[in-house]
Protein backbone atom coordinates (compact mmCIF):
# COMPACT_ATOMS: atom_id res chain seq x y z
CA UNK A 1 0.00 0.00 0.00
CA UNK A 2 1.29 3.41 -0.87
CA UNK A 3 1.01 6.61 1.15
CA UNK A 4 1.72 4.67 4.33
CA UNK A 5 4.18 7.45 5.08
CA UNK A 6 1.19 9.69 5.53
CA UNK A 7 -0.26 7.21 8.00
CA UNK A 8 2.98 7.32 9.95
CA UNK A 9 2.38 11.07 10.35
CA UNK A 10 -1.14 10.40 11.63
CA UNK A 11 0.31 7.92 14.10
CA UNK A 12 2.62 10.52 15.57
CA UNK A 13 -0.08 13.16 15.79
CA UNK A 14 -2.62 10.76 17.28
CA UNK A 15 -0.25 9.33 19.85
CA UNK A 16 -0.22 12.67 21.62
CA UNK A 17 -4.02 12.74 21.80
CA UNK A 18 -4.58 9.10 22.69
CA UNK A 19 -3.55 9.52 26.28
CA UNK A 20 -6.12 12.26 26.67
CA UNK A 21 -8.76 9.91 25.34
CA UNK A 22 -8.39 7.23 27.99
CA UNK A 23 -11.84 5.98 28.85
CA UNK A 24 -12.76 7.03 32.38
CA UNK A 25 -15.78 8.02 34.47
CA UNK A 26 -15.81 11.50 33.03
CA UNK A 27 -16.00 10.44 29.44
CA UNK A 28 -19.16 10.77 27.40
CA UNK A 29 -20.41 7.74 25.55
CA UNK A 30 -22.35 7.95 22.31
CA UNK A 31 -23.99 4.87 20.80
CA UNK A 32 -25.38 4.73 17.28
CA UNK A 33 -27.79 1.95 16.22
CA UNK A 34 -26.28 0.14 13.23
CA UNK A 35 -28.57 -2.82 12.48
CA UNK A 36 -30.48 -3.23 9.21
CA UNK A 37 -33.28 -0.95 10.40
CA UNK A 38 -30.83 1.79 11.40
CA UNK A 39 -28.71 1.48 8.26
CA UNK A 40 -31.77 1.62 5.97
CA UNK A 41 -32.98 4.74 7.78
CA UNK A 42 -29.63 6.58 7.41
CA UNK A 43 -27.43 5.61 10.37
CA UNK A 44 -24.20 5.68 8.32
CA UNK A 45 -24.30 9.43 7.49
CA UNK A 46 -25.37 10.11 11.08
CA UNK A 47 -22.30 8.26 12.36
CA UNK A 48 -20.09 10.10 9.88
CA UNK A 49 -21.44 13.49 10.97
CA UNK A 50 -20.75 12.67 14.62
CA UNK A 51 -17.20 11.47 13.92
CA UNK A 52 -16.44 14.47 11.69
CA UNK A 53 -17.71 16.91 14.28
CA UNK A 54 -15.67 15.26 17.06
CA UNK A 55 -12.57 15.36 14.90
CA UNK A 56 -13.16 18.95 13.77
CA UNK A 57 -13.74 20.24 17.30
CA UNK A 58 -10.94 18.11 18.71
CA UNK A 59 -13.20 16.65 21.38
CA UNK A 60 -11.17 14.26 23.52
CA UNK A 61 -13.57 13.05 26.23
CA UNK A 62 -16.08 11.29 24.02
CA UNK A 63 -16.38 7.67 22.87
CA UNK A 64 -18.54 6.65 19.95
CA UNK A 65 -19.62 3.03 19.48
CA UNK A 66 -22.22 1.10 17.53
CA UNK A 67 -24.99 -1.20 18.62
CA UNK A 68 -27.49 -3.53 16.95
CA UNK A 69 -31.25 -3.21 16.82
CA UNK A 70 -32.81 -2.01 20.07
CA UNK A 71 -36.34 -2.82 18.97
CA UNK A 72 -37.56 0.68 18.06
CA UNK A 73 -37.06 0.31 14.32
CA UNK A 74 -39.55 2.98 13.22
CA UNK A 75 -37.65 5.61 15.21
CA UNK A 76 -34.24 4.91 13.63
CA UNK A 77 -31.64 6.30 13.23
CA UNK A 78 -31.25 6.31 17.00
CA UNK A 79 -28.38 7.89 18.92
CA UNK A 80 -27.98 7.36 22.66
CA UNK A 81 -25.85 9.74 24.70
CA UNK A 82 -24.55 8.87 28.18
CA UNK A 83 -23.36 11.96 30.02
CA UNK A 84 -21.38 11.17 33.16
CA UNK A 85 -23.61 11.04 36.22
CA UNK A 86 -26.90 11.51 34.39
CA UNK A 87 -29.51 9.38 32.68
CA UNK A 88 -29.22 8.14 29.14
CA UNK A 89 -30.57 10.54 26.50
CA UNK A 90 -32.19 8.81 23.51
CA UNK A 91 -32.34 10.83 20.31
CA UNK A 92 -34.51 9.45 17.51
CA UNK A 93 -35.06 9.98 13.77
CA UNK A 94 -31.61 11.49 13.44
CA UNK A 95 -30.00 12.84 10.29
CA UNK A 96 -26.54 14.29 9.67
CA UNK A 97 -27.54 17.88 10.55
CA UNK A 98 -29.33 16.91 13.74
CA UNK A 99 -26.38 14.72 14.71
CA UNK A 100 -23.93 17.60 14.30
CA UNK A 101 -26.25 19.70 16.46
CA UNK A 102 -26.31 17.19 19.31
CA UNK A 103 -22.51 17.02 19.27
CA UNK A 104 -22.43 20.77 19.76
CA UNK A 105 -25.30 21.05 22.23
CA UNK A 106 -25.18 17.87 24.25
CA UNK A 107 -21.60 16.66 24.03
CA UNK A 108 -19.88 20.02 24.16
CA UNK A 109 -22.37 21.97 26.29
CA UNK A 110 -24.19 19.23 28.20
CA UNK A 111 -27.61 20.46 27.07
CA UNK A 112 -30.43 18.16 25.98
CA UNK A 113 -32.02 18.99 22.63
CA UNK A 114 -35.59 18.19 23.68
CA UNK A 115 -37.21 18.22 20.26
CA UNK A 116 -35.08 15.28 19.07
CA UNK A 117 -35.61 13.06 22.10
CA UNK A 118 -37.68 9.91 22.17
CA UNK A 119 -40.00 11.62 24.64
CA UNK A 120 -40.83 14.35 22.12
CA UNK A 121 -41.34 11.75 19.34
CA UNK A 122 -43.80 9.79 21.45
CA UNK A 123 -45.94 12.86 22.13
CA UNK A 124 -46.72 13.14 18.41
CA UNK B 1 -31.38 0.40 0.78
CA UNK B 2 -30.52 3.33 -1.46
CA UNK B 3 -26.96 2.13 -2.11
CA UNK B 4 -25.37 -1.30 -2.49
CA UNK B 5 -22.65 -0.15 -0.09
CA UNK B 6 -25.33 0.02 2.64
CA UNK B 7 -26.19 -3.64 2.04
CA UNK B 8 -22.49 -4.43 2.40
CA UNK B 9 -22.36 -2.50 5.68
CA UNK B 10 -25.34 -4.50 6.91
CA UNK B 11 -24.00 -7.88 5.74
CA UNK B 12 -20.65 -7.23 7.45
CA UNK B 13 -22.56 -6.50 10.67
CA UNK B 14 -23.71 -10.16 10.50
CA UNK B 15 -20.06 -11.27 10.29
CA UNK B 16 -19.20 -9.11 13.28
CA UNK B 17 -22.10 -10.60 15.26
CA UNK B 18 -20.89 -14.06 14.24
CA UNK B 19 -17.61 -13.39 16.06
CA UNK B 20 -15.40 -13.27 12.97
CA UNK B 21 -11.80 -12.14 13.34
CA UNK B 22 -11.28 -11.76 9.59
CA UNK B 23 -13.73 -10.49 7.01
CA UNK B 24 -13.00 -10.35 3.31
CA UNK B 25 -14.93 -8.05 0.99
CA UNK B 26 -14.53 -8.21 -2.77
CA UNK B 27 -16.13 -5.71 -5.13
CA UNK B 28 -15.82 -6.60 -8.79
CA UNK B 29 -17.15 -4.09 -11.31
CA UNK B 30 -16.86 -5.78 -14.66
CA UNK B 31 -18.40 -3.59 -17.31
CA UNK B 32 -17.45 -5.92 -20.17
CA UNK B 33 -19.36 -8.81 -18.56
CA UNK B 34 -22.08 -6.38 -17.46
CA UNK B 35 -21.79 -7.57 -13.85
CA UNK B 36 -21.18 -6.04 -10.46
CA UNK B 37 -20.32 -8.84 -8.06
CA UNK B 38 -20.06 -8.44 -4.30
CA UNK B 39 -18.53 -11.19 -2.18
CA UNK B 40 -18.34 -11.10 1.61
CA UNK B 41 -16.81 -13.95 3.58
CA UNK B 42 -15.89 -14.41 7.22
CA UNK B 43 -14.41 -16.90 9.66
CA UNK B 44 -17.21 -16.48 12.20
CA UNK B 45 -19.42 -19.10 13.88
CA UNK B 46 -21.16 -20.21 10.69
CA UNK B 47 -24.61 -21.80 10.43
CA UNK B 48 -25.73 -25.41 10.28
CA UNK B 49 -27.12 -26.68 6.99
CA UNK B 50 -30.71 -26.74 8.17
CA UNK B 51 -30.60 -23.07 9.22
CA UNK B 52 -28.65 -22.11 6.10
CA UNK B 53 -31.17 -23.67 3.72
CA UNK B 54 -33.81 -21.26 4.98
CA UNK B 55 -31.68 -18.21 5.83
CA UNK B 56 -32.97 -16.03 2.98
CA UNK B 57 -36.44 -16.31 4.49
CA UNK B 58 -37.02 -13.14 6.55
CA UNK B 59 -38.58 -15.18 9.34
CA UNK B 60 -35.28 -16.96 9.87
CA UNK B 61 -33.43 -14.97 12.46
CA UNK B 62 -31.69 -15.45 15.77
CA UNK B 63 -32.61 -11.87 16.58
CA UNK B 64 -34.57 -11.27 19.76
CA UNK B 65 -35.46 -7.60 19.27
CA UNK B 66 -37.83 -8.35 16.41
CA UNK B 67 -39.32 -11.34 14.63
CA UNK B 68 -37.85 -10.77 11.20
CA UNK B 69 -34.27 -10.62 9.98
CA UNK B 70 -34.16 -8.48 6.90
CA UNK B 71 -30.53 -8.13 5.93
CA UNK B 72 -29.87 -11.19 3.79
CA UNK B 73 -33.31 -11.36 2.17
CA UNK B 74 -33.10 -7.68 1.16
CA UNK B 75 -29.63 -8.12 -0.36
CA UNK B 76 -30.77 -11.17 -2.29
CA UNK B 77 -33.87 -9.41 -3.63
CA UNK B 78 -31.86 -6.37 -4.68
CA UNK B 79 -29.53 -8.54 -6.79
CA UNK B 80 -32.31 -10.67 -8.25
CA UNK B 81 -34.36 -7.60 -9.17
CA UNK B 82 -31.64 -6.64 -11.66
CA UNK B 83 -31.71 -10.14 -13.21
CA UNK B 84 -28.63 -11.12 -11.21
CA UNK B 85 -28.04 -13.96 -8.78
CA UNK B 86 -27.34 -14.69 -5.14
CA UNK B 87 -25.62 -17.53 -3.33
CA UNK B 88 -24.66 -18.20 0.27
CA UNK B 89 -22.55 -20.91 1.84
CA UNK B 90 -21.63 -21.65 5.42
CA UNK B 91 -20.10 -24.23 7.65
CA UNK B 92 -20.69 -24.43 11.38
CA UNK B 93 -17.58 -23.38 13.27
CA UNK B 94 -15.75 -22.39 10.09
CA UNK B 95 -17.42 -19.35 8.58
CA UNK B 96 -19.86 -17.95 6.09
CA UNK B 97 -19.67 -16.43 2.64
CA UNK B 98 -22.13 -14.90 0.27
CA UNK B 99 -22.05 -13.53 -3.22
CA UNK B 100 -24.51 -11.22 -4.95
CA UNK B 101 -24.20 -10.52 -8.65
CA UNK B 102 -25.99 -7.46 -10.04
CA UNK B 103 -26.59 -6.83 -13.73
CA UNK B 104 -24.44 -3.74 -14.22
CA UNK B 105 -26.59 -1.77 -16.65
CA UNK B 106 -29.97 -2.72 -15.17
CA UNK B 107 -32.07 0.34 -14.37
CA UNK B 108 -33.07 -1.46 -11.18
CA UNK B 109 -29.49 -1.64 -9.94
CA UNK B 110 -28.80 0.71 -7.05
CA UNK B 111 -25.57 2.68 -7.31
CA UNK B 112 -22.63 1.03 -5.55
CA UNK B 113 -22.41 4.14 -3.38
CA UNK B 114 -19.84 5.10 -0.81
CA UNK B 115 -17.77 1.98 -0.08
CA UNK B 116 -15.10 4.05 1.70
CA UNK B 117 -17.65 5.16 4.25
CA UNK B 118 -18.91 1.60 4.66
CA UNK B 119 -15.37 0.37 5.32
CA UNK B 120 -14.58 3.04 7.91
CA UNK B 121 -17.93 2.30 9.60
CA UNK B 122 -17.30 -1.46 9.88
CA UNK B 123 -13.75 -0.93 11.12
CA UNK B 124 -15.13 1.44 13.73
CA UNK B 125 -17.77 -1.15 14.73
CA UNK B 126 -15.06 -3.48 15.91
CA UNK B 127 -11.51 -2.22 15.45
CA UNK B 128 -10.01 -5.57 16.48
CA UNK B 129 -11.37 -7.39 13.43
CA UNK B 130 -9.18 -7.55 10.34
CA UNK B 131 -10.62 -6.64 6.97
CA UNK B 132 -9.31 -7.33 3.50
CA UNK B 133 -11.01 -5.13 0.92
CA UNK B 134 -10.42 -5.79 -2.76
CA UNK B 135 -12.00 -3.58 -5.39
CA UNK B 136 -11.69 -4.17 -9.12
CA UNK B 137 -12.94 -1.98 -11.88
CA UNK B 138 -12.50 -3.88 -15.14
CA UNK B 139 -8.83 -4.82 -14.99
CA UNK B 140 -7.71 -2.35 -12.37
CA UNK B 141 -7.56 -3.64 -8.81
CA UNK B 142 -6.61 -2.31 -5.46
CA UNK B 143 -6.40 -4.06 -2.12
CA UNK B 144 -6.65 -2.70 1.39
CA UNK B 145 -5.71 -4.81 4.41
CA UNK B 146 -6.12 -3.59 7.99
CA UNK B 147 -3.18 -5.79 9.05
CA UNK B 148 -0.86 -3.52 7.11
CA UNK B 149 -2.39 -0.49 8.81
CA UNK B 150 -1.83 -2.10 12.23
CA UNK B 151 1.82 -2.67 11.41
CA UNK B 152 2.29 1.04 10.88
CA UNK B 153 0.18 2.15 13.84
CA UNK B 154 1.70 -0.20 16.38
CA UNK B 155 -0.13 -1.36 19.48
CA UNK B 156 -0.80 2.03 21.10
CA UNK B 157 -3.21 3.32 18.51
CA UNK B 158 -6.55 1.68 17.80
CA UNK B 159 -8.05 1.73 14.33
CA UNK B 160 -11.09 3.34 15.95
CA UNK B 161 -9.34 6.65 16.61
CA UNK B 162 -11.25 9.31 14.63
CA UNK B 163 -8.11 10.55 12.82
CA UNK B 164 -7.21 7.02 11.73
CA UNK B 165 -10.72 6.24 10.53
CA UNK B 166 -10.77 9.44 8.55
CA UNK B 167 -7.43 8.64 6.96
CA UNK B 168 -8.62 5.14 6.02
CA UNK B 169 -11.81 6.51 4.51
CA UNK B 170 -9.97 9.08 2.40
CA UNK B 171 -7.37 6.54 1.37
CA UNK B 172 -9.97 4.03 0.13
CA UNK B 173 -11.94 6.79 -1.57
CA UNK B 174 -8.85 7.95 -3.50
CA UNK B 175 -7.87 4.43 -4.48
CA UNK B 176 -11.37 3.71 -5.80
CA UNK B 177 -11.27 6.92 -7.83
CA UNK B 178 -7.89 5.86 -9.22
CA UNK B 179 -8.98 2.43 -10.40
CA UNK B 180 -12.23 3.76 -11.84
CA UNK B 181 -10.36 6.51 -13.67
CA UNK B 182 -12.99 9.05 -12.76
CA UNK B 183 -15.74 6.84 -14.18
CA UNK B 184 -17.90 7.16 -11.07
N1 LIG C 1 -22.08 -14.22 8.62
C1 LIG C 1 -22.92 -14.95 9.39
N2 LIG C 1 -22.44 -15.89 10.23
C2 LIG C 1 -23.28 -16.62 11.03
N3 LIG C 1 -24.62 -16.48 11.03
C3 LIG C 1 -25.17 -15.57 10.20
C4 LIG C 1 -24.35 -14.76 9.34
N4 LIG C 1 -25.18 -13.96 8.62
C5 LIG C 1 -26.42 -14.24 9.03
N5 LIG C 1 -26.44 -15.21 9.97
C6 LIG C 1 -27.65 -15.77 10.64
O1 LIG C 1 -28.74 -15.56 9.77
C7 LIG C 1 -29.77 -14.81 10.42
C8 LIG C 1 -30.45 -13.89 9.42
O2 LIG C 1 -29.57 -12.85 9.00
P1 LIG C 1 -30.16 -11.48 8.45
O3 LIG C 1 -29.06 -10.53 8.24
O4 LIG C 1 -31.05 -11.76 7.30
O5 LIG C 1 -31.10 -10.97 9.62
P2 LIG C 1 -30.66 -10.51 11.10
O6 LIG C 1 -29.21 -10.17 11.14
O7 LIG C 1 -31.17 -11.53 12.04
O8 LIG C 1 -31.50 -9.18 11.32
P3 LIG C 1 -31.30 -7.79 10.53
O9 LIG C 1 -30.26 -8.02 9.47
O10 LIG C 1 -32.64 -7.47 9.97
O11 LIG C 1 -30.83 -6.79 11.52
C9 LIG C 1 -29.08 -14.09 11.56
O12 LIG C 1 -29.98 -13.84 12.63
C10 LIG C 1 -27.97 -15.08 11.95
O13 LIG C 1 -28.47 -16.06 12.84
MG1 LIG D 1 -28.34 -8.92 9.57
Amino acid sequence: MKSLAELEQIRKQTLAKVNLRKEDDDSIRVVVGMATCGIAAGARPVMKAIMDEIEKRNISNCYVTQTGCIGLCRLEPIVEVYLPGSEKITYVKMDADKAAKIVNETIVNGKVVNEYTIGAAKEN
Amino acid sequence: MVEISLHVLDIVQNSIKAGASLVEIIIDENVADNLLTITVSDNGCGMDSEFLSDVTNPFRTTRTTRKVGLGISMFKSAAELTGGSFEIWSELGKGTGLRAAFVYDSIDRQPLGDMASTMSTVIHANPDIDYVYTHSYNHNTFEFDTREIRTVLGSEISLSQPEVLKWIENYIKNEIENICGGAI
